[in-house]
């Protein structure tokens, strides 16, 4: 691969535009996620689409209205709705229902666990179900903006207004509470456990290194940041909001601590949403004008996957083994890429 | 600047002090066959007797923007319920917001100025506050809430007439009127208006700030309109024009400038930029539409508080006047300085 600087004509990009499979969904999308070697294509209300690498789509109804918020451990997506469920979709395309909020709010938020607990929010109150079925609440001051556990030991993340609570569900000890004002949208945590960074309602993350708290400040973004993404082992985040991806340090003790962000494949237009290989240092970035890259991190050197000129992308997603790239667009066109 | 798509979903901002009748209002667009269906954001989940999925309960949680200022608040809630309500677009035509009877309607405002992702999708409509007939001069002595809902309106739904003398109707209205002249005013029994009155004015949008004028009259009494700048008057004093009462209030005024000579735009915008940025507190409310020297375009522009929004409207029509009109409501507001700055930027 060649390296391309941003003034370069795409045309002269590699492209493998013609190695898509495209596929009509006919639903606007918001999320996609590989179970197996299907991918789930996790439309705006009630349906998932399931599509095959074969290309066969089959729907499954999920919701009875909006579905809010996605995640999936690999085996399963566990779906938060504004119907007030809970559900989670395995790969045979069975749904499970989870929970119910006994008032039917939202449920804004989910998050799981390797070792199978499952988190959501509705409002103020953030529930945490561990493998055996118990579940426990805990109030937050503010509305929850996020959810995350930590990669060990059994330790959610909740982003509110004003900070982020790390709570133990399982431990009797005082939740910690690490300040930071403004109101904090969406958690996680590096997956060395090592640092936690949130994304803000202004156009900035905020971060904390777990050891000692220290503050990080990630500013300088023209958008909200409203995808991120951690390279394989957690050695950079790539994050959407500017009209290049942004790759932020995290291999050293002190992440990105007075370092500079990498800014890979600038274009004209702005970065929605990004998503890096499971096992390789690339990642693949979706832009507002159409346009979808796979980008190599070391030296941003750039594959088009999609043309610009089409909608919006909202969705990309990669099987586990990094062979699949799967995406979508605001209007629905989708297509999966073997790679 | 934003786009004007009429493709942004109509925002209407409902807003009243307490017991002035906002929920009877609300239901009464839920129930009437207006063929639309409309998304409701309410606060007191319940009192609306009519079942639809789509009315949403809010926490109300106003946050301050990390930017440094202080009256940049906005409604942290709504943007997640707007954010969530737009995956069930086609679903709805409109959204109305209900607030709270004593929330202030400026961090509501300003969340369809500040938040990306809500400006591309909706566009505030208006702010209708519902005032009670009976009570709200009261209100307007001891409540601040209700001064700021009646100065933040675009539209007043006066209810309750039913309970109050005809002279004491007047007295509210010019009470009303020494606040916020520019607002559009209906007086109704149980918030009987029609709702075409009220909903989808396109008040809020910058393609429609026309009708600068005070609105005097307009609620039907057979008085003709008032063609006077109240601000050439003297303050503090009541005085009667046909038998309606003209009050200046004390603490919240409204001030109108208007220039037929055409303004320099290198010394407006920075002028203006200033002003809100310095008096932004003060300002709840700014409009205004602007002929600049060397521009074939007119220019429009709102704002609230230290927040603005403007862009090129259209190009002025042939024989139109070219002349420039900017309101302020606020309280407090330094007259005299707004006039001598404003007087600086037009063109010798």
């Amino acid at each position: 691969m060649k390296q391309f600087g941003p003034g370069e004509p795409s045309a002269s990009i590699i492209s493998v535009t013609d190695q898509v499979r495209p596929l009509a969904l006919g639903m606007a999308v918001t999320s996609v996620h590989f179970l197996g070697e299907n991918a789930a294509f996790v439309g705006a209300e009630e349906k998932v689409a399931m599509v095959s690498p074969s290309g066969e789509i089959s729907a499954v109804a999920v919701h009875g209205g909006a579905i809010l918020c996605t995640v999936t451990d690999g085996s399963r997506i566990v779906m938060g709705g504004d119907d007030g469920t809970v559900v989670a979709l395995d790969a045979k395309g069975e749904v499970t229902l989870l929970a119910t909020d006994p008032k039917r709010r939202w449920i804004d938020n989910v998050a799981v666990h390797p070792d199978g607990a499952v988190a959501w929010s509705a409002g103020r109150t953030a529930t945490v179900r561990s493998g055996k079925a118990e579940e426990k609440s805990f109030p937050v001051p503010s509305t929850v903006g996020g959810l995350a556990f930590a990669p060990k030991g059994l330790r959610l993340a909740v982003a509110h207004y004003n900070g982020v609570t790390l709570w133990f569900p399982n431990m009797a000890a005082n939740p910690e509470f690490l300040e930071w004002a403004g109101s904090h949208l969406s958690v996680t945590f590096s997956p060395d456990n090592k640092f936690l960074v949130t994304s803000m309602h202004e156009p900035a993350l905020h971060g904390w290194r777990l050891a000692d708290n220290r503050h990080m400040r990630m500013t300088g973004y023209p958008g909200r940041v409203r995808s991120m993404s951690w390279s394989a082992g957690g050695k950079a985040l790539a994050t959407s909001g500017a009209d290049a991806v942004i790759l932020w340090p995290f291999a050293s003790k002190d992440g990105p601590m007075g370092k500079e962000p990498a800014m890979l494949a600038p274009l004209q237009a702005r970065v929605c949403v990004v998503a890096c290989h499971p096992k390789q240092d690339i990642l693949a970035a979706g832009y507002g004008d159409g346009t979808i890259l796979m980008v190599r991190l070391q030296d941003g050197a750039e594959i088009l996957v999609r043309r610009n000129g089409l909608a919006a992308v909202s969705a990309l997603g990669w099987n586990a083994g990094g062979t699949m790239l799967a995406f979508a667009a605001e209007d629905g066109d989708a297509g999966l890429l073997v790679v | 600047m934003p786009e004007l798509t009429s493709r942004k979903i109509p925002v209407t901002v409902l807003t009243g002090y307490l017991g002035a009748g906002k929920t009877t209002l609300l239901n009464r667009i839920l129930s009437e066959n207006h063929g639309k269906k409309y998304a409701v954001i309410v606060n007191e989940f319940g009192e609306i007797g009519i079942d639809n999925d789509l009315i949403i309960g809010a926490d109300e949680e106003v946050f301050e923007m990390n930017n440094g200022c202080v009256c940049c608040t906005v409604r942290g809630d709504l943007v997640r319920i707007l954010d969530g309500l737009m995956k069930r677009k086609g679903k709805f035509d409109a959204i109305i917001v209900e607030t709270t009877g004593l929330a202030d309607p400026a961090p509501v405002a300003q969340t369809f100025f500040v938040d990306e992702d809500v400006q591309k999708n909706a566009r505030l409509d208006a702010v209708i506050t519902v005032a009670d007939a009976r009570w709200l001069s009261d209100r307007l002595k001891d409540a601040p809430e209700a001064k700021n809902q009646i100065a933040f309106a675009d539209v007043i739904v006066l209810n309750k007439t039913d309970l109050v003398t005809k002279a004491e109707l007047a007295e509210v209205e010019a009470r009303i009127r020494g606040i916020n002249p520019y607002a559009t005013l209906h007086r109704t029994e149980r918030c009987q208006v029609k709702l075409s009155d009220v909903l989808e004015r396109g008040a809020f949008d910058l393609d429609r700030i026309l009708e600068l004028e005070p609105d005097f009259l307009d609620a039907g009494d057979g008085h003709d309109h008032h063609g006077h700048d109240h601000h050439d008057h003297d303050h503090h004093h009541d005085h009667g024009h046909g038998g309606l009462k003209h009050y200046h209030d004390e603490e919240m005024q409204s001030l109108s400038l208007r220039s037929d000579k055409p303004l320099d735009a290198t010394r407006f915008m920075p002028w203006l930029q200033n002003l809100v940025a310095t008096e932004g507190q003060k300002i709840l409310r700014s409009k205004g539409i602007l002929a600049f020297s060397d521009d074939n375009e007119r220019y429009v522009f709102q704002g609230v508080h230290m927040m603005l929004e403007g862009d090129h409207q259209r190009a002025w029509k042939a024989g139109e006047s070219r002349q420039s009109r900017l309101v302020f409501i606020g309280r407090e507001l330094p007259e005299q300085a707004i006039r001598d700055g404003f007087e600086s930027c037009i063109t010798t």
